[in-house]
């Protein structure tokens, strides 16, 4: 499938920005699923620092917004060919040993509620990709869908708690539990193009668990289907905090804005 | 020690009479009258006092800044007796520096089954950032010091491999200097290897190390946290020594993909920071967000190849001590060789058999914590009350995989001045090592710390250590 992508994120500042330096991950790299056709990035408001890949793959653009500035945006404008491969990845091509995707970060960190999700799976046998399944499916039926409940900093324990979240949220508790239940869980960042709608609402995430003979294999927990052809692959991490399409720090800018506009079209 | 076992005096032997690299001292010292040398003595700590050598401990409320004790009389290594350490020393420091590279890339050696999985995947001092950078020069740890100590003519051991920032240089050369000063006739007749070169050497190594990015002679600069670390001195020192800028994080930002720091002239560019800030206060966007003391991106552009850090982040994962107990493995592992220094014999606590020996011979045995440093936080067994190792069973027991423990070994003893003329004092040794893509280059002397209490065992300067003057002699 040939998926374009036209997306702008825009964020405005109260007050003009003293000193700011923002971590870009928004250049999908080509993999088994997908074909990057043609891909640019461009920003306004702030210029581009260095680039480099991190320890998980990603591409990185560090940027330095303008001094002074009220709202700096970031654009990018893609073409993609896609794959179906029924959400499996396959093999490990990174340097990062499988056993740092079981470590648990802040935003995953489980307490009892995760814990007790996890109980409900405990007695499955150990790499089989069911379970998962049904982890999804459960996950799904207890935290609803619902924007503006949560925000970046939610962990999944409290989205759980919360019951509410959006696939952020579902994301964070899927790789949780999936790592309880001992398996090496990531978090993904990219792109989903709804079928019924050209305009989409947010970035997409999702979830990725290694199981053996398999490999990486997807888990959308908000959607409750792995990836398939519509989805576009951007950037894999631990959590959120690793795979955020932009994250940084901003000093002297009062409260933050952010609009978003994003086109997923075939 | 056991009781009664005989200790190696470098001066004296095992009372065989006056070993041969103190012969020529010895004849002096024969000739000098005791008052003579206690006035020099006082003469040094005057020295001192004026120079501001000053080292903060830490938990001393009283005195922020205290001199550290300095003894005259110097510690001599023949020039036989160094060759040894060196190639030693040469040895284990490229095993590091392979050993580093190993763990950020493919961990060879962790699959071939050599080091235990737990050990990196369990180990804070591990920085998965790190992973698949390959640094400029292949260089991990640009500075080392290596703790040795010794037990008799030829033996010595490994006490720890200070891979991260390993302090204590400033004191080698104004130890130097003040000998200098005070001892110019004996220079004189000895030939003693000179140790002055060393801030240059370490401009050059620092400089041989620029990224690729670097253009014409590289610019180095020294990040200091500021004037409040216990090692501030020796920042401003070394900064002023090597003719570099010594920089605060506050003085450094990220300016078109290089860091930069502030001059009369704007922003210029550093290509090699000698950084004595530790990883997690390094960069607020990359490591700790609360840290004041780093850079902001500066692990960004380090990626990017704009700047080299020495020594990288992530090395404090080859100086762990328990990581250290498989140094001999670790060194046969890349160079194919058995390591030339030897370790002292270790017992890990996270192994159950190890921890019910330990348990069970308090009393003899050195426990250290795994990630401790400076002497914070051991068990000295011979010299510990029943109470104090009572106290210790209970956090040995609460989390045996946080420590190590080590027979006391029979550190040798050098003579130090006291108002009854000489008398021995345990020491170590730190020798300073550099580590450029050129090769590994060991300055003739190091830091000799001396425990000042009599039969001590206990050198850390932060628990009333001293230090002396290192003496290499030249060949023949």
């Amino acid at each position: 499938m040939r998926l374009t992508v036209d997306h702008t994120s825009t964020y405005s500042y109260e007050t003009g920005v003293s000193y700011a330096l923002q971590q870009v991950r928004k250049r999908p790299v080509s993999l088994p699923s997908q074909s990057i056709l043609s891909w640019d990035l461009s920003i306004d408001g702030a210029h581009w620092e260095t680039s480099y890949t991190d320890h998980h793959g990603n591409l990185v653009d560090l940027i330095q917004l303008e001094s002074g500035v009220t709202s700096v945006s970031v654009s990018v404008k893609g073409e993609v060919e896609t794959h179906d491969t029924s959400g499996v990845m396959g093999g490990h091509s990174q340097l990062v040993p499988l056993w740092l995707y079981q470590r648990y970060t802040e935003l995953t960190s489980p307490a009892k509620g995760l814990r007790a999700l996890a109980g409900k799976f405990s007695r499955y046998p150990a790499q089989d990709i069911g379970v998962l399944h049904e982890l999804m499916a459960e996950i799904a039926g207890v935290v609803a869908y619902q924007t503006n409940e949560t925000d970046s900093h939610t962990t999944a324990e409290d989205a759980l708690q919360q019951g509410q979240g959006v696939c952020q949220d579902h994301a964070h508790i899927f790789i949780a539990v999936a790592r309880l239940l001992g398996y090496p869980a990531r978090y993904v960042s990219g792109y989903l193009m709804m079928t019924d709608r050209v305009d989409q609402d947010a970035g997409h995430a999702w979830a990725e668990a290694w199981v053996d003979g398999l490999g990486w294999t997807g888990f959308d927990v908000s959607n409750g289907i792995s990836p398939d052809a519509r989805y576009i692959q951007v950037a894999t991490g631990l959590d959120y905090s690793d795979a955020a399409p932009i994250r940084g720090l901003v000093y002297g800018a009062g409260r933050e804005n952010l609009v978003v506009s994003i086109q997923v079209q075939q | 020690m056991a009781e009664g076992e005989e200790i190696f005096d470098e001066m004296h032997g095992f009372g065989e009479g006056v070993r041969a690299p103190y012969a020529s001292y010895g004849c002096w010292f024969d000739k000098t009258t005791p008052s003579a040398l206690l006035k020099k003595s006082r003469d040094a700590q005057t020295f001192f006092r004026r120079t501001g050598i000053t080292f903060n401990v830490y938990g001393d409320a009283e005195a922020d800044e205290r001199l550290i004790p300095f003894d005259l009389v110097p510690r001599i290594i023949g020039a036989s007796e160094w060759a040894l350490l060196v190639r030693g020393i040469e040895q284990r420091v490229k095993a590091i520096n392979a050993f580093l590279y190993d763990i950020y890339h493919r961990q060879e050696i962790v699959r071939a089954g050599r080091l235990p999985e737990r050990l990196i995947r369990e180990n804070d001092a591990f920085l998965p950032k790190m992973i698949g950078f390959d640094p400029p020069g292949g260089i991990y740890t640009h500075i080392v010091g290596i703790d040795l100590v010794r037990t008799g003519p030829n033996e010595f051991f490994v006490l720890e491999d200070n891979a991260r920032t390993p302090s204590g240089v400033s004191y080698m050369l104004e130890n130097r200097e003040t000998m200098l000063k005070m001892f110019p006739e004996l220079f004189a007749q000895m030939s003693v290897q000179r140790v002055s070169g060393y801030p240059m050497a370490l401009r050059r190594s620092l400089e041989r190390s620029a990224p690729h990015q670097a253009s014409g002679r590289p610019t180095v600069a020294i990040l200091t946290p500021g004037i409040h670390n216990s090692a501030y001195f020796e920042h401003a020192f070394l900064a002023d020594q090597m003719g570099v800028e010594l920089v605060e994080g506050h003085d450094l930002r990220v300016v078109g993909g290089r860091v930069a720091m502030r001059t009369t002239q704007g922003y210029e560019p550093i290509d090699v920071l000698y950084r004595r800030v530790d990883d997690d206060f390094l960069d607020p966007l990359n490591f700790r967000s609360e840290s004041m003391l780093g850079v902001a991106g500066i692990f960004d552009v380090y990626r990017a190849g704009g700047i080299t850090i020495a020594n990288a982040p992530g090395t404090g994962i080859a100086d762990d001590k328990a990581i250290y107990s498989y140094m001999p493995d670790i060194v046969e592992f890349y160079t194919g060789q058995a390591p030339l220094l030897k370790n002292v014999p270790t017992w890990r606590c996270a192994e159950a058999d190890s921890l019910s020996y330990v348990l069970e011979h308090l009393d003899e045995l050195v426990v250290k914590e795994v990630h401790g440093s400076g002497g914070y936080g051991m068990l000295v067994g011979p010299a510990a009350s029943k109470k104090e190792i009572a106290a210790f069973r209970k956090k040995l027991e609460a989390r045996p995989s946080n420590y190590i423990a080590q027979p006391t070994l029979a550190l040798s003893t050098v003579p130090v001045l006291t108002k009854a003329g000489l008398s021995p004092r345990h020491v170590d040794l730190r020798p300073f090592v550099l580590v450029s893509s050129d090769g590994v280059e060991v300055t003739p002397g190091g830091l000799t710390r001396v425990a000042m209490k009599k039969g001590s065992l206990v050198v850390n300067s932060s628990q009333g250590g001293g230090t002396k003057d290192t003496w290499v002699l030249k060949e023949g």
